[in-house]
């Protein structure tokens, strides 16, 4: 509905509607500052009634107990380490794989297609269990690389580049790159991925997201509780010291704070592109 | 125009480059490289080996795993000994088993209590920002928020705030002097709970979902609707929703797919509820179908059952995602 010419009583309705927005985004953020009161008091502070609801000053006590309690900036850069190489890993798989299928044609590419979608579909419980074995019989529980490595490529990066590039990428400059003597993997290197940018920003920032958070398979393969990642590290916290939960909150916010950089710095773009691909589909 | 529609004769226009994915031919012969099939396989070898990663990976994390696992419900297995044939006894005890039917029941609830108010209030929100001339880019950032930060903080947070003791929204109802709920001890407070989490988290995702739909719908369809006298229910219901039913389904398939499949945000609420890893929380309230799953496999080491177990899910699973085809189906009649 497009803006309509002002007058008081639109002007009225006009105000009426940023105030159900702000009440939505004030519900929207309330638990974010609610975690930065409980991290910044004593848990004494938080279990009298009424509650404290301002912030207060015991931050560094908090996140110190938290050092105590686990190896917080162990599991915080295994977390970096991990969702930097996947990203990494994605962009550069994904994006080559979806360059071949966009743009060129071969025998069994309809079929390989097909399957790629039928992956899709498959829930990640049915692979959980095998999944350990195989990984146990390769001597990787416990490691790093069982996170990385079966999270290299995926199928919603592949189809989510190909939409991309089918159109982003034109025949023509293909066309004139092999003129000029480039090979496929040239064409794909100096032509498409200068072209996909945009595209590829979108799908790191989607990966990297989706790895920091990752929680259920880190739980399996991290059988080595001085070795985790920060979610399952925090889950630990949680579960062991659920009492002080100043301390369980500081951790929280910790463990938010670099997404929520990443996010707000990406967000524009981010967002306008996640929703549009979800109207297209 | 040229520039745009290619020889694949790809729609026209600025979404050229985006194709439906609903009955899309990927492979129609203009949308290619004209230098295709007439070259030997051999001189393929490129185009292969660029798509290699990913089928490697997927046959061996992805299609052996599947195999395997299909394999292993038919056995007896604590993960380290040796395996024991079991015919189908894993499958016939799964199917007397009351936990997890109940498990099924429970994470039935807890979607059904989490999606038609997420995607309600998404609705409501979507259309307020569509019409709201400022700020937009400043709400849809506030609003998605949520969607994109860490399930284990977020249960941890919501675990404080629905605390039967000490938490916030019991203090809130003492303050206007109601009485408290024990939520987290209480089977639908256990359910309310999670529930309220998951709309939490999702209403501003689906939100923006839906503007970005609100937003193709052609403003002159509205006009001509308030010149034949249409109010704003009736374009709301006459317009809006015929035209974002595209944009709904998919919303609906999204969350039906991960909403049946949720596991961390009662995994983490329960456990710092209780003691033992092991909880389903009051009367199994809050164990949903993944949850037991994991409790069954990796906490009892039960791993034939366990995989037994995984095919059921699949099955509820693949029963909600056949439902809702046919939902997509009948629009496309």
């Amino acid at each position: 509905m497009r803006p309509t010419p002002r007058t008081k009583g639109s002007r009225r309705n006009g105000l009426a509607l940023h105030l159900i927005l702000i009440t939505g985004m004030v519900l929207s953020l309330f638990p974010f500052y609610w975690t930065l009161v409980m991290a910044t008091n004593t848990t004494g502070d938080i279990f009298r009634y009424p509650p404290k609801l301002t912030i207060g000053s015991h931050f560094g006590d908090n996140v110190s107990k938290v050092f105590d309690s686990i190896d917080f900036p162990g599991s915080m850069l295994n977390t970096f380490v991990v969702a930097v190489s996947v990203t990494v890993l994605v962009l550069f798989f994904d994006s080559l794989a979806a360059f071949t299928f966009a743009k060129f044609d071969f025998p069994g590419r309809r079929a390989l297609f097909v399957v790629l979608m039928g992956i899709f579909m498959v829930p990640t419980q049915l692979q959980a269990i095998p999944q350990f074995v195989i990984m146990a019989r390769l001597g990787w529980i416990g490691s790093l690389t069982a996170l990385i490595v079966p999270a290299a490529a995926n199928a919603f990066g592949i189809f989510w580049m190909r939409q991309y590039m089918m159109g982003a990428i034109h025949d023509e400059l293909l066309d004139a790159a092999r003129l000029d003597g480039c090979g496929f993997f040239r064409q794909y290197w100096h032509v498409a991925l200068p072209v996909v940018r945009p595209g590829l920003a979108f799908l790191g920032i989607y990966t990297f997201i989706a790895s920091w958070n990752d929680y259920m398979w880190p739980l399996i393969a991290l059988v080595n509780p001085h070795n985790l990642t920060l979610q399952v590290a925090l889950s630990q916290l949680n579960g062991v010291h659920s009492t002080d939960y100043s301390m369980v909150m500081a951790g929280a916010l910790l463990a938010m704070i670099p997404l929520l950089v990443v996010f707000v710095l990406a967000a524009r773009h981010f967002i306008a592109d996640l929703a549009k691909g979800a109207v297209r589909g | 125009m040229d520039t745009t529609s290619t020889a694949a004769g790809a729609p026209r226009g600025r979404r050229a480059h985006l194709p439906r994915l609903t009955r899309q031919a990927p492979t129609g012969p203009g949308a290619v490289r004209p230098d295709g099939l007439r070259r030997a396989p051999a001189d393929h070898w490129p185009k292969y080996l660029a798509i290699s990663p990913f089928y490697l990976l997927f046959l061996a994390f992805g299609l052996i795993p599947v195999v395997f696992s299909l394999y292993l419900a038919f056995h007896r297995w604590d993960g380290i000994g040796g395996m024991e044939y079991a015919g189908l006894s894993q499958f016939r005890y799964l199917l007397t088993d009351s936990q997890f039917w109940n498990s099924i029941s429970v994470t039935v609830q807890i979607w059904a209590m989490a999606t038609v108010p997420t995607l309600f209030l998404a609705m409501v929100t979507a259309v307020l920002m569509n019409s709201a001339v400022r700020f937009k880019g400043f709400y849809r950032v506030a609003y998605f928020v949520p969607s994109v930060t860490s399930i284990v903080a977020i249960a941890i947070v919501f675990g404080s705030i629905f605390s039967t003791e000490f938490g916030l929204t019991n203090a809130a109802l003492r303050a206007v002097g109601l009485d408290t709920v024990p939520w987290l001890n209480s089977p639908w407070g256990i359910k309310t709970a999670i529930a309220a989490l998951m709309t939490w988290q999702w209403v501003g995702y689906n939100a923006i979902i839906y503007l970005a739909g609100l937003q193709t719908i052609p403003s002159e369809l509205y006009e001509a609707a308030r010149v034949d006298g249409a109010g704003p229910v009736q374009s709301f219901f006459r317009i809006t929703v015929p035209m974002m039913r595209p944009v709904i389904l998919f919303t609906l398939v999204v969350s039906t797919v991960t909403g049946l499949q949720s596991f961390s945000e009662s995994q983490v609420l329960l456990a710092s509820t209780s003691n033992t890893s092991n909880a389903g929380g009051p009367d199994n309230a809050g164990q949903t179908m993944v949850l037991y799953f994991y409790q069954q496999t990796f906490d009892n080491n039960d791993f034939g059952y366990g995989a037994a177990m995984a095919w059921g899910i699949f099955l509820v699973v693949a029963l909600f995602a056949i439902i809702n085809w046919r939902l997509v189906q009948r629009r496309e009649r």
